[in-house]
């Protein structure tokens, strides 16, 4: 297990080195030079070359590739924002905790409510609460994040007053934002442990559970909805992309001073190394959260177990027969 | 699963009188069963219905979708302006006809692409495996570490606005997916009888792949394409709405709901009804997904 860990996390070296170059790439397929952005457009030539220089646009690629590389790696640098001269770390790490609450709130929201309706839809499939179920769901993946953002504010900010319209820092300034973010992934998640939950159903040892005489509540919730529950952890990882993906969106909306704001603004900016940045250490937290989600995952489904014996063991395995692997 | 029926069987049920009506191709089943799906019906219906609204935008739409009236700014839902109308006096119900000629097909090409280069990634993968595979997969192992949302975003911030440069970011974004379930698809049939015959006597891994890999993976890849074409039109347009992609003056929808929402607590219709052409749109498209999957997949039913 322990073994299992340390190679997912060393895993994670050459991913995100691949990040890192591809990200790197992109900044030199980018047209547009970014010392025209810096300076004003009264700026002379030999300002311009000057801080090409100071920024060290003029190094050979694989030079500056280096350094930035060395900058990450040694130092956690990941360049200067050419709009605030700040370290795009530092900025970084002051917004980072708004996105990270943002997603873990609406990962936990969408478990609370998506766990038992698509066990309630499957358990009584085909019957009123199954489609209504299904039609919310559908309907609930059809629904633009920001759209849903802007007229939860027209209802609840304008017209009610219940919240505020944006956001203030307090816990009611983060109760529209995750339910707009959250609103897809509850969706897809229903559906998701729905069709599961028909498929274990359907299994022979539930068959065999209920002729038994085992009373259905327990028959659901011991023996159907355990083997549901790989599915549904599995999910987690794809679904906190997808919540950090619109909170990207959903930040915009309420004005919260998260990653996504900082992207998006860097983005219409051409603040370029904001982007960088901002992209690197998103993949990051993703990454890390799908590590947790992967060692999750082989405790809830211990026959995934069978995937940490090393190939040695497993030959010896084979060959006892004992165990088909 | 389709019934499978031999010549002799046939004639057995000829004999015997049966129906063999019902007994048909696989594909043609799938067909049958999803003319019957009512709501995936009304999803085709929906999409037909927005592909030939955006082909006659000139003839449906009551107004120039650029022309500004200044006296008649954020009117509205009117009988003259049915959505109302924006800031500059513009017919936001025109404004959303036009738009059709913008997310859908946009939505459709990203798909498009997206399936084209993914597919072949994921084909190639899983036939040729090993090496082949590692590489292919370690790659997308990248991509995928990116959210794709962000990936798009970050992508149009260098590629810059414009319709290209959209469908190569949001493409982008389905790659991995398409590579993933392509690779599965071809993975489940690589090891069969036919296969390895087809090896045997010789035939190229070209047209294996064309003849025997492909078509079985024809199933899997139409799901996805179905589902990924309402997940694009819903990037697309939360890219213009953050104002990259497509922007204004251009009637993409999240570009007309994005000049909305500066108005939106006196004239909440700029926002309103832009958004819900976007959520019918892809409810359409979700409709119509989904009972592709069940006529394809019937066992889940």
């Amino acid at each position: 297990m322990i073994r299992y860990i340390f190679k997912r996390i060393l895993y994670l070296i050459p991913v995100m080195f691949g990040v890192i170059v591809l990200v790197f790439l992109m900044k030199m397929v980018m047209p547009g030079d970014p010392v025209m952005e810096l300076l004003p457009a009264s700026a002379t030539e030999e300002e311009r070359e000057e801080m090409r220089e100071e920024l060290g646009l003029n190094d050979p690629i694989y030079e500056q590739f280096g350094k930035y590389v060395w900058g990450i790696v040694t130092r956690g640098d990941l360049g200067t924002s050419y709009k605030t001269k700040q370290p795009v770390m530092d900025e970084l790490l002051q917004r980072f905790p708004k996105t990270l609450v943002i997603a873990l709130v609406s990962m936990a929201l969408n478990l609370i409510v998506a766990v038992p309706l698509g066990i309630l839809a499957a358990v009584k499939q085909y019957s009123w609460v199954d489609n209504v179920v299904v039609l919310l769901s559908i309907v609930g993946a059809s629904l633009p994040s920001f759209w849903l953002a802007l007229m939860m504010i027209m209802l609840f900010a304008v017209k009610l007053g219940w919240l505020p319209a944006m956001y203030d820092g307090t816990v009611s300034g983060y109760i529209m934002p995750v339910i707009a973010v959250s609103i897809g992934c509850i969706s897809a998640t229903v559906r998701g442990i729905r069709t599961n939950m028909l498929e274990t159903i359907r299994q022979d040892y539930v068959r065999t559970a209920r002729a038994k005489g085992q009373k259905e509540s327990i028959v659901i919730v011991k023996h159907a909805f355990r083997n549901t529950l790989v599915p549904v952890v599995a999910s987690i990882g794809s679904g906190l992309g997808m919540l950090l993906g619109g909170s990207l969106i959903v930040e915009t909306v309420f004005a919260v001073p998260g990653i996504g704001k900082y992207v998006t603004d860097a983005v219409s900016q051409r603040n370029f190394p904001a982007v960088q940045g901002g992209v690197i250490m998103l993949a990051l937290i993703y990454a890390i959260i799908n590590i947790v989600v992967d060692i999750c995952y082989t405790i809830v489904d211990p026959r995934l177990k069978t995937a940490f014996i090393t190939s040695k063991k497993r030959k010896r395995v084979k060959q006892g027969g004992e165990i088909n692997v | 699963m389709s019934k499978i029926t031999t010549p002799a069987m046939e004639k057995l049920y000829k004999k015997k009188k049966y129906n063999i009506e019902g007994v048909s191709s696989p594909g043609k089943e799938a067909l049958k069963r999803l003319m019957r799906d009512r709501t995936a019906v009304a999803g085709l219906i929906i999409i037909i219905a927005l592909l030939l609204v955006g082909l006659f935008a000139p003839l449906i739409a009551p107004y120039d979708y650029q022309v500004q009236d200044y006296s008649a700014v954020l009117q509205g839902p009117s009988s003259a302006h049915w959505f109302g109308t924006d800031g500059t006096g513009r017919d936001i119900f025109s404004r959303c006809v036009y738009g059709a000629r913008y997310s859908l097909p946009i939505g459709i090409m990203c798909v498009a692409v997206g399936l084209i280069i993914g597919g072949i990634l994921g084909v190639i993968a899983a036939y040729f495996g090993g090496k082949t595979d590692n590489v292919i997969m370690r790659f997308i192992d990248i991509i995928q570490a990116i959210p794709s949302t962000l990936l798009c975003i970050a992508l149009v911030a260098i590629l810059g606005n414009g319709v290209v440069q959209l469908i190569i970011a949001v493409a982008a974004g389905s790659i991995q997916g398409m590579t993933k379930s392509c690779r599965a698809a071809v993975l489940m049939v690589k090891n069969s009888e036919y296969v390895s015959s087809s090896k045997s006597i010789g035939v190229s891994n070209l047209m294996i792949m064309l003849r025997h890999l492909v078509p079985n993976a024809v199933g899997i890849i139409v799901i996805n394409a179905a589902n990924s074409v309402s997940e694009s039109i819903l990037t697309i347009s939360a890219l213009s709405y953050i104002g990259i992609g497509l922007t204004s003056p251009t009637p993409e929808w999240g570009a007309i709901l994005s000049e909305g929402k500066t108005y939106i607590s006196v004239a909440p219709h700029t926002v309103l009804f832009p958004g819900l052409v976007i959520a019918i749109t892809v409810l359409a498209f979700n409709l119509f997904g989904n009972g592709l999957r069940d006529a394809l997949d019937p066992r889940l039913k």
